[in-house]
């Protein structure tokens, strides 16, 4: 109980004084994250409308296994992502091993799957909306898919967030990809395992309240942002 | 979005214009002790060359000096060093320091371990008590040297009951398993004396001559990797083989104990 009452006085203090070692990490994590999301979206949602508007024969089966795939198991990735980026693995020569680009590899294979999945199943109900609509207007499957994206951008957006959320907190996969180097890979999450280890927990509760805290600003700005956008366009 | 894109972009030119950086592997246990923290600033003012650390076990330094996915390590398991160094993934062994495990345990002492006459007999005592032991479990310098002290007392770990918790963890994390356990432990006294959540624990057992843990450089062979930076292991090496070096390492202290006792020798 004490540790925690510790965390927090020490997580405020380290914010108030601007403490230029935590800003570094922390603007790390959300760099980290925020690449890996964006790279994912843009996976994700044409991925999402291509399995909502288009009949084909595998279409189920990737569906379940896309599902399946978002209790995707970080370690495992951030393993695989290691072995094949490792000086000995097959693409050893990029040099990408504990860079913060090893660091995104891994968050987008472990986001995209999330992302998909419940982006598909939002613009799968709005499909059954559009069909016969879109069908009758004779447009292309291209632009079919553009106007599922664009209306369900809300839905889209709570998809988007939760890969968010799973990227900021992820630790397993980026500390085998990144090696939690000081000044280079270090993020929040393998700053709080690190300090944990050390038996530091006050300190490692301090950047937990602040990674909380930190996701909780980035959730509400950009609600903040979605809305102003709604309100303009429509 | 064009803020963040600044941002990362920031964030790309800091990580790119690191001119002379090497990489180097090295166990938990000499992170922990915070020997680096003193040395790292030095060797960047001394030689402008920036050390990144990849803290991790014994066991996976030699898999990443194997795989060439650093430049040099420093660890400390003799056995596993001299095999890293016969199979060619190192080009040497240079012995650098050493410091010395100790035995860690809840300070009322159920298995009398304090007045142990040497390790053989603070192990057969825990033994004989079964009471709680916390084993690292992850193939670290630091397991190596408990396995090897139980079979050296005659004992066989893997045919330990319920008492013998091997955790898998660094030694950080084993040590907070042991706190929350109040159980006995291996540990060295670099991490011991940097601990903070020493809740119950007391240092029980130290000083036997076995207990010394040699930490050597290996740097990794360029011959298999060409990307190696061999030039800035040997800087780097002939750095840690230093005067200026021994004498950050033998001042290094923790509540004014010595923790490091430099040994190198000059060529």
């Amino acid at each position: 109980m004490v540790d925690l009452w510790d965390g927090l006085t020490q997580a405020f203090w380290l914010v108030l004084t601007g403490d230029p070692e935590l800003a570094e990490i922390a603007l790390r994590s959300l760099y980290v994250t925020l690449t890996a999301l964006a790279i994912a979206c843009v996976i994700a949602f044409p991925l999402a409308a291509f399995l909502a508007v288009r009949r084909f024969r595998f279409r189920r089966l990737i569906i379940a296994i896309l599902n399946a795939l978002m209790g995707l198991p970080p370690v495992v990735v951030g393993l695989i992502v290691y072995v094949l980026l490792s000086r000995s693995g097959p693409l050893g020569v990029l040099g990408l091993l504990f860079t913060p680009t090893a660091m995104i590899i891994a968050q987008v294979i472990i986001i995209v799957p999330l992302i998909a999945s419940i982006a598909h199943q939002s613009l799968r109900d709005l499909w059954q909306e559009y069909h016969d609509l879109l069908i009758s207007m004779n447009v292309s499957q291209r632009q079919k898919m553009r106007t599922l994206i664009w209306d369900a951008r809300r839905a889209l957006l709570t998809a988007a967030l939760a890969g968010f959320g799973r990227g900021i907190g992820e630790v397993g996969a980026i500390m085998i990809v990144g090696g939690n180097i000081d000044n280079v890979t270090r993020v929040l999450t393998t700053a709080i395992a690190l300090e944990t280890g050390k038996g530091a927990f006050a300190l490692a509760l301090a950047l937990g309240f602040v990674l909380i805290a930190l996701t909780i600003a980035i959730n509400l700005t950009i609600h903040w942002l979605g809305q102003t956008e709604r309100e303009g366009r429509w | 979005m064009k803020r963040f894109l600044f941002v990362a972009t920031l964030l790309w030119a800091t990580a790119a214009q690191a001119q002379d950086s090497m990489r180097m592997a090295v166990t938990t246990s000499f992170h922990n002790s915070g020997l680096a923290d003193v040395l790292l600033p030095e060797i960047q003012a001394d030689l402008g060359l920036e050390v990144q650390l990849l803290i991790v076990g014994t066991g996976q330094a030699l898999r990443l000096g194997e795989a060439g996915d650093v430049d040099a390590i420093l660890v400390h398991s003799r056995a596993a060093e001299e095999a890293f160094v016969a199979n060619g993934y190192g080009t040497h062994r240079r012995e650098i320091m050493y410091n010395d495990f100790v035995i860690v345990g809840p300070s009322n002492d159920p298995a009398a371990i304090s007045d142990a006459a040497d390790a053989n007999d603070s192990l057969q005592g825990i033994a004989d008590a079964k009471v709680p032991f916390v084993s690292r479990g992850d193939d670290s310098g630091t397991h190596k040297k408990e396995l090897s002290l139980w079979i050296d007392a005659g004992l066989d770990p893997t045919g330990f009951g319920d008492w013998y918790r091997a955790v898998g963890a660094g030694m950080g994390a084993a040590l907070n398993t042991a706190s929350g356990l109040n159980a006995y432990i291996l540990s060295d006294r670099a991490s011991w004396l940097n601990f903070s959540n020493k809740g119950d624990l007391a240092l029980l057992f130290s000083g036997d001559p076995v207990l010394f843990n040699q930490y050597a450089y290996l740097p990794v062979n360029p011959a298999l990797h060409d990307h190696v930076k061999s030039d800035l292991a040997s800087r780097l090496e002939d750095w840690l083989t230093s005067e200026r070096a021994a004498d950050l390492i033998n001042g290094y202290t923790i509540d004014r104990e010595t923790l490091f006792i430099f040994n190198a020798k000059t060529d």
